[in-house]
């Protein structure tokens, strides 16, 4: 009997196990494990309840302060200090200080400290990103962090998987973002529980790395303990530009592929020729909606950034809509690149003049107010279109503020028109 | 161990931004975290939530984010266990990994009333309402974490690990 990529991937990571199905529990050893401002500090005084005198392998705890930092106030500072000071007294060379800090997800493949073939954890539910890479990821608490950092392992139970089977070539303005929000609109936030979700099909080979991570990041919007792609020559390409721009430690990885006789728990067909612009309304990421059926909603915030969509192509395809245009005077426009690379890539290419000239912010990188920490909070009964992942009750700030969730070109025409748009409006 | 306790109902898919909003993520002490415990789903949980009550939800209960506060924030409040119809995944093993009991059972999660007084077996993962004899059965947790939560959770099962 066949496997999937996952199935493959942790049986290759439990030392002298020979065969595996969905629903053993494995310990299996991890490639790599990371936490950020908000879950390490836990982990880090759980660590110590251990007693350990040292960290598995100090090039594989990966700490970036990404949440709240630049520090929103003393108690963030506080908690921010907490990774530096074990960082510094553990030796962990991955540790990223204000200055090279970016959104995780976005910065650990963008720095090539995650690979096809590898496993790993993260304090954070978007760790599931990485699957993007052909890497089994999956979010865990800090007491599994802390356990990880220990010890180089981790308890799982090996998924089921779900397979998404993609078709067809995306119309313009739609993206990575789309599919997954229609995907998640049909799964619902509980389809995937506990299950692996793997998106195949010959649409996938026409998305780029970007669009891809879009995609694995909102498996865990579905309840999925991860997301992933099988890598391919486009998987190959970016992973081996950034070992070159960034030297990492480990430059060595595994092209896994799903069996053609694995097995899958569901098998799901879209062809996506005709999908547009989906929208995902409040209060929850399955709420998904095309843009067209959204008429007439106001919106007084638009933000454009986070893990699901603050890479490069996220702010060019924003920027092409902004360019010689102006922020409607009742919104708001905050753009936050994921990374410092980022940032300076949509300077040199001039996204950064774009989003100012129309009346945006365009701010350092952070996870900001993606879930309601800082550089954009909402008011009672404000609206937001953000590119960010969830859309839960208070999640961007006031219990009573309201978040649409979309692609970066309908949010970047959102901003424009001030109601939700669909980019060919503007 | 039996726990007692009144019970505090919610509905689906109740998420950690709703268990302990991210404003105050800004610590990680569990008694500042409880004073503001379902706060976005219940603004005056944190008030009258008292020693020993019990959480009921039901599908998905503690989706969206790896938040270990959210289970931290409900066990400093002082509640004793929480019964869903399903849990998200991160928050089941964060509640395992911590020592929060948790007890899966669509049954009980639909049967049981806001403010009803409910009675827990632990060992056993039986449910009833209090003075009523209906026991409903929760599932069974599989023998490797039942293993784990014998030996005091993650980080106590782990100390005498070389």
């Amino acid at each position: 009997m066949g496997h999937t990529i996952t199935e493959k991937i942790i049986l290759s990571h439990v030392p002298g196990l020979k065969e595996i199905s969905p629903g053993d529990f494995v310990k299996a050893k991890i490639d790599l494990c990371l936490g950020n401002d908000i879950t390490s500090p836990i982990a880090i005084k759980e660590f110590r309840e251990l007693g350990k005198k040292k960290v598995f392998n100090q090039k594989r705890v990966v700490l970036v302060p990404d949440h709240f930092l630049p520090a929103k106030d003393m108690k963030s500072a506080n908690q921010a200090k907490i990774l530096k000071d074990f960082a510094e007294e553990f030796g962990i060379s991955n540790y990223f200080e204000l200055g090279e800090m970016g959104v995780e997800h976005a910065l650990l493949p963008e720095r090539g400290l995650i690979m096809p073939g590898d496993l790993m954890i993260g304090a954070d539910s978007h760790t599931c990103t990485h699957g993007a890479l052909g890497s089994f990821a999956t979010g865990m608490g800090s007491t599994d962090l802390a356990y990880a950092m220990a010890f180089g392992e981790c308890w799982l139970k090996v998924p089921e998987t779900i397979q998404i089977r993609f078709t067809g070539k995306p119309k313009k303005w739609v993206g990575g973002k789309d599919l997954i929000l229609q995907v998640i609109r049909d799964l619902g936030v509980s389809g995937a529980l506990y299950k692996s979700l793997e998106f195949t099909g010959d649409t996938i080979e026409m998305l780029s790395m970007d669009d891809r991570m879009s995609m694995c990041n909102m498996a865990i919007e579905a309840g999925a303990k991860n997301g992933i792609i099988a890598p391919d020559k486009v998987t190959e390409k970016y992973v081996k530009a950034a070992i070159r721009k960034y030297k990492p430690a480990r430059k060595t990885y595994t092209m896994v592929k799903s069996d053609k006789d694995a097995v899958y728990s569901d098998v799901r067909e879209y062809n996506v020729s005709k999908l547009e612009p989906v929208v995902a309304t409040p209060h929850l990421p399955s709420n998904g909606k095309p843009v067209s059926e959204i008429k007439d909603v106001k919106v007084d915030q638009v933000v454009i950034g986070s893990c699901t969509n603050g890479r490069i192509s996220d702010l060019k395809q924003a920027a092409a809509v902004l360019k010689n245009k102006k922020v409607n005077p009742n919104t708001r426009l905050v753009v936050i690149p994921a990374t410092q690379a980022i940032y300076l890539e949509a300077v040199k290419e001039g996204y950064a003049e774009i989003f100012v000239r129309a009346g945006g912010t365009f701010c350092t990188p952070s996870c900001g107010p993606c879930l309601g920490g800082h550089m954009g909070i909402l008011h009672e009964g404000e609206v937001a279109v953000a590119t960010t992942n969830r859309n839960f009750v208070g999640r961007m700030g006031h219990p009573k503020s309201f978040v649409y969730l979309s692609n970066p070109a309908v949010a970047a025409a959102s901003a424009v028109r001030g109601i939700i748009s669909h980019p060919s409006e503007v | 161990m039996k726990l007692k306790g009144k019970v505090h109902k919610f509905g689906n898919d109740i998420n950690t931004d709703e268990i302990i909003p991210a404003r105050y993520l800004n610590t990680s002490d569990p008694e500042e975290l409880a004073q503001h415990c379902m706060e976005d789903a219940d603004p005056e949980f944190p008030g009258k939530v008292e020693k020993g009550d019990i959480i009921v939800g039901g599908e998905n209960f503690g989706c969206g984010s790896s938040r270990e506060h959210a289970p931290i924030s409900i066990k400093a409040a002082g509640v004793s266990c929480v019964i869903a119809e399903s849990f998200a995944r991160i928050f089941y093993r964060n509640c395992i990994n911590i020592g929060l009991p948790i007890f899966t059972s669509p049954e009980a999660a639909q049967k049981i009333k806001q403010g009803d007084v409910v009675e827990v077996n632990v060992a056993k993962g039986e449910i009833s309402k209090s003075g009523n004899k209906k026991v409903f059965k929760s599932e069974v947790f599989p023998k490797f974490i039942k293993d784990m939560i014998t030996q005091g959770g993650l980080i106590e099962s782990a100390k005498n690990k070389k």
